[in-house]
């Protein structure tokens, strides 16, 4: 154990190191822990705020869910509503026609009952005509007498 | 090694015991001999000085490998070892000297106090011989005496390397007492603690202050040296009763050799403890003393 001036280049060196240390190698490491550190914690907050981001939105989920079941059934109800009253207004509508048609129909068969009854009075002049004709053939001219059958047939 | 150092040297009239320790106690300074007083500043011991310089290269070489390339990101193991060391230091730091300013500085001290002091005492744990034998065989083939071929390769068991440490922390804590006091206050200190301002105790005061400054210092580097050297010349006991063996062929002799390597492992596991302990205690020492800097009485 003599000591001798290996002390004073040792000092030296030691502090040399030392400097570099301070420098270069404290630094980095511990703004790298520092900023891992920072990390984690903003991982940790991130990860809280998504939790608190999927409770809020599974509320909201179940809200919208809610809403359009509700709504739903709304549009169910309305469409039942609405389906009944076609059908009501169809039968309505239906029964508006058949009573039209029943009303031509009715208009028609009076027509066809003058039409015949025309005709009838027609041929029954005729008849009569021919009635009298055959009758008065043997004492009568059908000419001389027209103003009468006229008469008669007006009379029918 | 040792074994065959020890019969190599016996074939050609070699060492005996005595010398072969007092040649593996010897520096390899600038005069090639063994130094003859106890205090010469004209000596420079080269072995201590290579070996500590080496691997304190090696210690910041390695910190700022790591350190430039350290990502906040998921950590390497490299990385994440170093980060495990740097938070250590850090929170010793952090609990011992309260000033931010001061630790900015004193932390990266005691990190590199501690990693190289551990590289210097890991180096206790080469196996004793080999690089003294390398360099005998490179010393005799440049044409020199390989009797004089001294090489120590545990730098912390030389009590320059531990002291000048030691010394640099002194250095350190007297920077910041002057920068946290004030010179004056400082002087006061000095003169006014340990046992109150009077002036007939002032001189008492002075001389146990430097009695303290001393006795810390002297304590803080005498510790790891006391430490490296003595495991160092446990192991060289341990080698020289293996060596006891080669010039025996009885039944002893099987003992011895069992011996040696039985002691050597055990010594050497033992070893990892101390090696990592006497660098976590001068670290602490240092991180201590400064903090008492920042302290007033």
């Amino acid at each position: 154990m003599n000591l001798n001036a290996t002390l004073f280049a040792q000092l030296i060196v030691f502090f040399i190191l030392v400097w570099f240390t301070m420098k270069f190698v404290w630094p980095p490491i511990t703004k790298a822990l520092d900023d891992r550190a920072k990390k984690i914690a903003d991982g940790l907050a991130a990860a809280e705020r998504g939790k608190h981001e999927l409770e809020l939105a599974s509320k909201r989920s179940a809200e919208v869910v809610r809403e359009g079941k509700e709504k739903s059934a709304d549009v169910l109800a309305t469409a039942e509503k609405r389906a009944v009253q076609i059908i009501e207004d169809a039968k309505a509508q239906a029964k508006v026609e058949a009573d039209r048609i029943v009303a031509a129909a009715r208009a028609d068969v009076e027509q066809e009952v003058v039409r015949a009854r025309e005709q009838l009075r027609d041929q029954v002049a005729a008849l009569a005509v021919a009635g009298a004709e055959k009758i008065l053939r043997k004492e009568i001219n059908a000419g001389a007498h027209a103003d009468i059958l006229v008469a008669i047939k007006q009379g029918l | 090694m040792a074994t065959e150092n020890v019969a190599n040297a016996a074939a050609h009239s070699g060492p005996t015991q005595g010398e072969y320790i007092v040649h593996h106690l010897t520096h390899l300074n600038s005069t090639g001999e063994a130094q003859k007083s106890i205090v010469d500043w004209s000596v420079i011991n080269l072995d201590s000085f290579v070996f500590s310089t080496a691997l304190g290269i090696i210690t910041v070489l390695l910190l700022w490998f790591v350190a430039s390339r350290a990502t906040a990101g998921v950590p390497g193991r490299l990385q994440a070892a170093i980060e495990v060391l740097v938070e250590m230091v850090a929170d010793q730091a952090k609990g011992i000297i309260h000033d931010a300013k001061s630790r900015l500085f004193v932390a990266p001290l005691a990190l590199t106090v501690f990693v190289w002091i551990f590289f210097m005492n890991a180096m206790d744990l080469l196996p004793l011989d080999v690089l003294p034998k390398l360099w005998e065989g490179y010393y005799a083939a440049s044409g020199h005496d390989p009797h004089h071929a001294y090489l120590r390769i545990v730098p912390s068991a030389d009590l320059n390397i531990t002291l000048a440490m030691a010394l640099g922390v002194l250095s350190v804590c007297i920077y910041y007492n002057i920068k946290i006091k004030g010179i004056g206050g400082w002087v006061h200190e000095l003169f006014a603690a340990p046992f109150g301002s009077h002036p007939v105790l002032a001189p008492i005061n002075f001389l146990m202050q430097m009695i303290e400054f001393a006795a810390k210092t002297i304590s803080h580097g005498m510790r790891l040296f006391g430490n490296m050297y003595a495991g160092e010349l446990v192991f060289m006991l341990i080698a020289l009763m293996g060596a006891a063996w080669a010039g025996t062929h009885s039944l002893s002799g099987g003992l011895l050799f069992a011996g040696h390597v039985i002691a050597g492992s055990i010594w050497a596991i033992f070893h990892i403890l101390i090696i990592t302990l006497q660098a976590f205690i001068f670290m602490m020492l240092t991180l201590v003393y400064v903090g008492q800097a920042h302290e007033s009485h």
